[in-house]
């Protein structure tokens, strides 16, 4: 499990995870799952083009990630948010599917594509994934206290002369970043449930944004090492374990909210039941 | 004029029997996905939809495991991930995007490892069919299921009309009225899940919002009235799925690649550009007149 052509697949999932982890802090903070599911899918059509015409997967997803949060973006400034999510996504996917009736891909590369392969990853991808990875951390503290505040208070964030629009594009590009570098390793399909279950737990744990951040970052490392290990001892798909045990941190948070405040809660309950008695 | 035609539909479209059944199944799917989705695009719901969708997949590909119609595979979970939906409360508009987004991971995790084992089982593109679709192979069986599915799915929105329209529009009137919200709900996301399935078994489990979502939401800007924008979405719905498999089957004759290009692809092209039309479309006529 740990042998040469292991160490890049856990040093990369270490990185995926991390970024993972803390773009989706901002994710769950501002409720958009639906973006996070959209953009990693999008750029399954990417992968797909680059096959196609030889070249680099990674440019090949970058440059659809970066077209699916424009079109997101664009689409969705004005009227419905989550149709025109749907429709670029879909549109993405579309041609996804074009692009592969064209290639004389197998079945098997495609569903690697979309569900991800840890002996997949090569030695060659570690350089630009430490890259991408690099820009992306860079851009999240850089970006970080703007767009807290553009996510929690909008209108005092518009005040101070940070405009809803233009955070919600900086956020589908940072989206887009950390779909590019993850992709090749959970696949296309279950990035985004590293993106929201480890940061939904974390916020069931803490309410103090940066320590979130700091455990939502940690139990992603702990989902992907689990399902790393899982996939490799069992040969099953990494996504099928990504997403459930995102899934399970996910309900371990609620759990544990839960458990928290039923107490407090059942006895207010009664105080009231009793003040209203007659 | 023959040769007009025949330009522009390949010779032998309407005699072929897999066309004709792939017109009938598309219409009465766009019909049904097009009427249920003007709900889902007033209620907001189209990442339900997609993760619906998505979850199909997994039942699609233990239809394959099983031997079965994948139309049956697909129903199923969908209706199961809908249950699971209401359970855990995603009616409720807080959190109801993050309640969505882990179900579909679990569901989307669980197709991976169903059509992992079926791809072990079977060497055929069934991951491909079940993903993206492939209307010219469906087989005449699927016609009677299409149906009932189908009815099902218009009778439960046509029974719950009134309300349900209340309850989407307002759900705080909804419950003032002493209506059932949640139960309307609940049964909503129930015909949502019979729509998704059927539009699953044409475009494919990954593409079947478009043919819930993007006609509604161009009939949408077309009318503001409910019941006349559930006839755009039909009509648009159909006239989408009509045109691409068209232009999938003169696709075979297309240089440089003599090789159909999928009916998904068209379809969804379709359902995208009349979408990005309606919403320009008015706007330059509205800056005119102004």
């Amino acid at each position: 499990m740990f042998s040469g052509f292991m160490v890049n697949a856990w040093i990369v999932a270490t990185i995926v995870a991390v970024v993972g982890g803390a773009v989706g802090f901002f994710v769950v903070l501002r409720g958009s799952a639906f973006v996070a599911h959209a953009i990693p899918n999008g750029s399954f059509a990417g992968a797909a083009a680059a096959s196609l015409i030889g070249i680099n997967t990674l440019i090949g997803l970058g440059v659809f990630a970066l077209g699916s949060a424009l079109g997101i973006g664009l689409l969705g400034r004005r009227g419905r948010h989550d149709v025109a999510t749907a429709l670029t996504l879909v549109f993405a996917l579309g041609l996804g599917a074009l692009f592969l009736s064209f290639t004389v891909e197998y079945a098997p590369e495609i569903y690697s594509l979309l569900f991800g392969e840890v002996l997949g990853i090569s030695g060659n991808q570690l350089g630009p994934t430490i890259a991408l990875a690099a820009v992306c951390l860079a851009a999240l503290v850089l970006l970080y206290r703007p767009l807290l505040l553009s996510s929690t208070l909008p209108d005092s964030a518009h005040a101070r002369g940070i405009p809803p629009y233009t955070a919600e594009l900086a956020f589908l590009v940072l989206v887009a970043l950390a779909t590019t570098m993850t992709v090749p390793v959970v696949g296309t399909a279950l990035i985004f449930s590293l993106m929201i279950g480890p940061p939904a737990a974390a916020r069931a744990f803490t309410t103090r944004p940066l320590a979130a951040v700091a455990l939502s970052i940690v139990i992603a490392v702990g989902v992907a090492w689990a399902a790393i290990a899982l996939s490799y001892q069992t040969n099953w798909p990494v996504g099928f374990y990504v997403g459930v045990i995102s899934a399970a941190s996910y309900a371990a948070g609620r759990t544990w909210t839960y458990a928290r405040t039923r107490r407090p809660r059942k006895r207010h309950r009664v105080v009231v039941e009793a003040a209203f008695t007659p | 004029m023959h040769a007009d035609l025949a330009a522009i539909i390949a010779p032998g479209f309407f005699s072929s029997s897999s066309v004709r059944l792939a017109l009938v199944v598309g219409a009465l799917v766009a019909i049904v996905a097009g009427t249920v989705g003007v709900f889902t695009v007033i209620r907001g719901q189209s990442f339900a939809g997609e993760a619906l969708g998505d979850i199909g997949a997994s039942g699609g590909s233990s239809a394959y495991l099983a031997g079965i119609a994948p139309l049956w595979g697909f129903v199923g979970i969908s209706v199961a991930a809908a249950g699971v939906m209401e359970l855990i409360g995603i009616q409720r508009a807080r959190g109801r995007d993050l309640a969505t987004g882990i179900v579909l991971g679990a569901g989307f995790g669980l197709a991976a490892l169903f059509l992992y084992l079926g791809t072990l089982s079977s060497t055929t593109g069934a991951t491909v069919t079940i993903l993206f679709g492939s209307i010219f192979q469906l087989d005449t069986s699927i016609l009677p299921l299409v149906a009932v599915f189908g009815a099902v799915a218009l009778v439960t929105i046509l029974a719950l009309y009134r309300p349900l329209l209340l309850v989407s529009v307002s759900p705080e009137l909804g419950a003032a009225r002493r209506l059932p919200v949640r139960l309307i709900g609940g049964l909503y996301l129930l015909a949502m899940a019979l729509a998704v399935a059927l539009s699953a078994v044409t475009i494919g489990a990954i593409l079947s919002t478009a043919l819930l979502v993007g006609p509604a939401a161009t009939a949408l800007q077309l009318t503001r009235r409910p019941g006349r924008a559930i006839v755009w979405a039909a009509v648009l719905g159909v006239g989408a799925m009509w045109l691409g498999i068209l232009l999938a089957y003169d696709s075979y004759d297309w240089r440089p690649l003599h090789h159909g290009w999928p009916v998904s692809f068209f379809v969804v092209t379709l359902v995208l550009v009349a979408y990005i039309a309606s919403r320009i479309l008015p706007a330059r006529s509205a800056t005119r007149r102004g």
